[in-house]
């Protein structure tokens, strides 16, 4: 009740309404996931129920002391109306059983004020519901977006816009994956111990492809993809302080703040491709830098290397040196050959090649991708002709260099890493024919 | 929640012998001892199948299984356990895995139709 006595001025509801969901609505999410048996859009429905008539409510009875707690115990209620209207025939032994939860916790925490979860409790759902998002029985795109929708709180319009897909796909993709935790009866859980370093290594791979999206400079809105960087940072953020003894999250968190430190360097006014080499690196955020540094240090420390680790820590090598010559590339080689253990790609390989091409000279780097291409299944990779076309140029062997970049071209989709390649193919031609006699 | 376990395998790399068979059985019995087994049958090669289609009211019987696909549909099992981790555990452990596949489904429960006790 408001002291004067009197209904509560519309706007005033409205924000208080807009706090609650910004700054509750995840948690109150996340704990109302748990009480509904895993059911997401139980969940989903019965919290827009509670801050629909929350607007109603608070405008006529005051806004409340504790906001969350109300939505919590609202929603709550609102599920149960739900489950009892509920007509389908099918599966209502697990309706009756998910009715029966919910009315034990209303009885419970029936009261406004009893409705908060303590804090142990909130960290545990929040935990639960990330490894649920991620479960390894949804498809790679509903894992992405069911994430950025439930735990980072996108729109659905925002996720339809990063991905370059209709907002009616993104919103179908969310109700199919939605309906698949409920019908396939994923556990709305954090996996147990046997269980958890695949787990959680998909957790990562999701968030990284939400950073990759961001960072690769494809078509698209630019500031979208600037916040996909930002929610891959923040969700890693959350990771790490719900899980803090585990290395690999602290080597995400590290390796994307140490290549987001790197934004304003990576493309020219123009829109063009900034290589590492020719950056500004009066334009890298130090600060970010750093943090990235000694993120990874810390995850170092606990002696159970992996590739988030790897990465970063060469991440960190590039970010330490003041000058592209001040690189340690031995250093980053011996990374390399390291990561290769564990992550045998194409890309990793190719990356060795370029870094003891650094520090052992090109013709050490090319004999090391003639090796590499010898079996002919990179024949068809883009970045195999663009590695031995770099190390030729280097190599001052213009006309292979240009007979290299050509090949590149003619196998790149990526039509910023083609304008890239176009400059490299003059720059080479231009030098071969300053050459010629 | 009820799930069927359905086992895909190439009939080449079925593995026939004795010591297979040991493993196949301790399976079972592991299964059933947990108390979470409903049901569980092989199946006898595609060379032995039939497959029936009625359309506009004709039938069209042939010879073998229902596609050509390289894995083929070996046997079942029929769970009752709490979620789709553990079904997928029991899944896990089934002793083809190594070279087959396994689809994991859950069973639609009609508990209230009409008629049903």
């Amino acid at each position: 009740m408001t002291a004067a006595g009197g209904a509560t001025s519309t706007l005033d509801v409205r924000r208080a309404v807009e706090r609650a969901f910004r700054d509750d609505g995840g948690r109150i999410l996340a704990s109302l996931i748990g009480s509904c048996g895993g059911d997401f859009q139980l969940a989903e429905d019965s919290m827009q129920d509670a801050f629909e008539v929350a607007l109603e409510r608070w405008r006529r009875d005051g806004i409340p002391r504790q906001p969350g707690a109300w939505v919590l115990t609202t929603a709550r209620r609102r599920a149960i109306d739900r489950l009892r209207r509920a007509q389908t025939w099918r599966r209502k032994r697990d309706v009756l059983e998910r009715l029966a939860r919910l009315e034990q916790e209303e009885a419970l925490h029936g009261t406004s004020s009893g409705g908060e979860p303590e804090e142990g409790t909130v960290d545990d759902h929040r935990l639960r519901l990330i490894f649920t998002c991620c479960h390894p029985a949804l498809a790679p795109e509903a894992q992405i977006a069911l994430t950025l929708r439930t735990i980072a709180g996108l729109e659905t319009r925002e996720i339809a816009r990063a991905f370059l897909v209709p907002e009616p796909t993104m919103a179908q993709r969310l109700v199919r994956a939605k309906r698949k935790i409920r019908d396939a009866g994923i556990p709305y859980e954090v996996p147990d111990d046997a269980a958890l370093p695949a787990r959680l290594a998909t957790v990562l791979a999701v968030i990284y492809l939400v950073f990759n999206e961001g960072y690769t400079a494809t078509a698209g809105d630019r500031l979208v993809r600037a916040e996909l960087c930002a929610e891959a940072i923040r969700l890693a953020r959350v990771l790490v302080e719900l899980m803090p003894d585990e290395p690999e999250a602290i080597g995400l968190l590290a390796l994307m703040l140490l290549h987001d430190s790197r934004r304003d360097a990576r493309t020219s006014a123009g829109g063009d491709l900034v290589t590492l080499e020719e950056q500004d690196r009066a334009l890298w955020h130090r600060d970010q830098a750093d943090e990235g540094s000694a993120l990874i240090e810390r995850a170092l420390r606990a002696r159970r290397p992996g590739p988030f680790q790897l990465q970063a820590a060469i991440a960190a090598l590039h970010a330490e040196a003041a000058t592209p010559e001040a690189t340690d590339w031995v250093q980053i080689g011996l990374l390399y050959s390291q990561l290769l253990r564990i992550q045998p790609s194409a890309v990793v390989r190719l990356n060795r090649a370029v870094a003891v091409a650094m520090a052992l000279g090109p013709r050490v780097g090319l004999a090391e991708l003639e090796e590499l291409s010898a079996g002919g299944e990179l024949d068809e990779y883009h970045l195999l002709h663009a590695a031995r076309a770099d190390l030729l140029r280097r190599d001052a062997r213009p006309i292979e260099a240009a007979a290299a970049y050509a090949r590149a071209l003619e196998l790149c989709s990526n039509p910023i890493e083609q304008r890239y390649l176009r400059r490299r193919l003059d720059e080479v031609r231009t030098a071969s024919d300053a050459a010629a006699p | 929640m009820k799930y069927a376990l359905l086992i895909y395998d190439t009939e080449e790399s079925a593995d026939q012998s004795e010591e297979q068979m040991g493993r196949w059985f301790a399976y079972t019995q592991e299964l059933q001892q947990s108390g979470q087994m409903l049901a569980g049958e092989a199946l006898q090669p595609i060379a032995t199948a039939t497959t029936v289609r009625v359309r506009d009211g004709k039938q069209v019987t042939m010879d073998g299984p229902f596609a050509e696909t390289k894995e083929q549909l070996g046997g079942f099992y029929l769970v009752d356990c709490g979620n789709l981790d553990e079904a997928i555990a029991w899944a896990a452990k089934l002793p083809h895995v190594g070279h087959g596949s396994v689809e994991v489904r859950p069973l639609m429960e009609f508990d209230d139709m009409p008629g049903a006790d």
